[in-house]
């Protein structure tokens, strides 16, 4: 049973990594890895939603919209109600109150961690990787034991690919860029080349 | 001149302030839909319609909204729109929303779609906010476009599912390049068409950070 959760765990951080193999919080992964120690910190941010939104989101789903959901509320017009379509917008409004929730938190108890993350956190709800987790677990049917080992796998998946890219971009000082890669050029340029590194964990099982 | 202001809010995000190789906007969803050429025509598409759509209404009820809430009417807004792409998709052409599989929902994070909003929208009136989304899409549809054909010619040696180069496989002469398939290609060619871009529009090229000082040490005769 473990080896299950293992397995789904491994895949998401280096098969089917969030940045490199789907695109997903691209926006974000380029304009916020210059330096190692923000990169690093907006990676563990990323971690910690996408390991609540993702598990949350499985729950409302199941117990709010899908076809037959709303049965627990013994109501005879509700039991047939399909409310899928409501999803997308359900589930950006759960992200977008969840991280404010977090951001109260983190002010409120551990100020250190919230001045750290700063401008980060906000940026968080519109972060691709955020809801694409959610919409993959729609998709690929995750219970809530696997949604869970799933949202901690991506998010720990995009913090290695975003705190490795910005370890590759300090190095990058030194080189001599053509003028026209300069910047945004150069940096698509390195994912391609980590995005094919990561490629060789294609089939990698437990 | 109001005109030539309109037609000026539509052409400049094409080339001169592209989205995707000047304002790091909407890179998320525009990589994994380009392997098949119809595939990223329907998401230009509906792109153009939830910019341009997001931007107009936005743009009425700008001074309505309170500038606390501001975030959650927007996003709002456009996920109703991106809602109604989505189900017009799965009812019409069930194929391609199955291929797109979750890349239509993610259009609702699609920065350029709230960075116009929050940028352009929430400042000017409907008609030259509904110009700028336009621009917008088309400036981000160009880049999808030219990789998109790129892909799927030198990939698959097709375009639009016909055959142009016939492959091996089918006992064509066309090795077919498989890279252009997987991710890495993508992102090849976006920073190739970056390159091509700033080598045409010299302005756009980004100053470094840090420039090496000149070697100190006298040259040895």
């Amino acid at each position: 049973m473990v080896e299950h959760y293992l397995s789904l765990v491994i895949r998401a951080v280096f098969v089917e990594n969030m940045a490199l193999a789907f695109f997903l919080g691209m926006c974000t992964f380029l304009a916020i890895s210059r330096r190692v120690d923000t990169a690093l910190k907006l990676g563990i941010a990323v971690m910690a939603v996408l390991t609540v939104t993702v598990p949350l989101n499985n729950l409302i789903l199941h117990n709010l919209l899908d076809e037959g959901a709303l049965a627990w509320t013994g109501i005879a017009q509700l039991q047939m109600l399909d409310l899928r379509f409501l999803g997308l917008l359900t589930y950006i409004g759960v992200i977008a109150a969840l991280t404010q929730i977090l951001e109260m938190i983190l002010d409120r108890y551990v100020p250190t961690l919230y001045n750290a993350l700063g401008i980060f956190l906000p940026l968080i709800t519109v972060n691709c990787a955020i809801l694409g987790a959610s919409l993959f677990m729609v998709e690929r049917h995750y219970d809530l034991a696997e949604s869970v080992a799933f949202g901690f796998g991506a998010g720990a998946g995009w913090a290695l690919a975003i705190a490795l890219l910005a370890g590759v971009r300090e190095k990058l000082k030194y080189s001599d860029v053509p003028d026209g890669l300069q910047g945004l050029g150069i940096t698509f340029i390195i994912v391609g080349l980590m995005s094919l590194g990561f490629m060789s964990f294609a089939g990698v099982q437990l | 001149m109001a005109m030539e202001k309109a037609g000026e809010v539509l052409f400049r995000p094409i080339f001169d302030n592209n989205p995707i190789a000047l304002q790091i906007l909407g890179i998320c969803s525009a990589l994994a839909v380009t392997i098949k050429l119809s595939t990223t025509l329907t998401i230009i598409a509906a792109v153009l319609f939830v910019l341009a759509s997001a931007n107009f209404m936005i743009s009425i009820i700008r001074n309505l909204i309170p500038s606390s809430i501001r975030m959650i009417v927007q996003i709002t807004i456009i996920a109703s729109l991106v809602i109604v792409v989505d189900q017009v998709l799965q009812a019409y052409t069930y194929e391609i929303s199955r291929d797109l599989s979750i890349f239509v929902g993610l259009i609702i994070t699609n920065c350029i779609i709230m960075g116009r909003a929050e940028a352009y929208a929430m400042h000017n009136p409907p008609l030259l906010a509904t110009m700028d989304g336009l621009g917008n899409a088309l400036g981000y549809g160009l880049v999808l476009l030219f990789v998109g054909v790129f892909r799927e010619l030198f990939g698959a040696g097709t375009l639009l599912g016909i055959t142009i180069l016939p492959p091996v496989s089918d006992g064509g002469w066309y090795y077919t390049n498989g890279m252009m398939m997987l991710p890495p290609g993508a992102f090849f060619l976006i920073g190739g068409f970056i390159w091509l871009l700033r080598a045409w529009k010299t302005a756009q090229v980004e100053e470094p950070l840090f420039r090496l000082a000149p070697n100190s040490r006298p040259e040895a005769d």
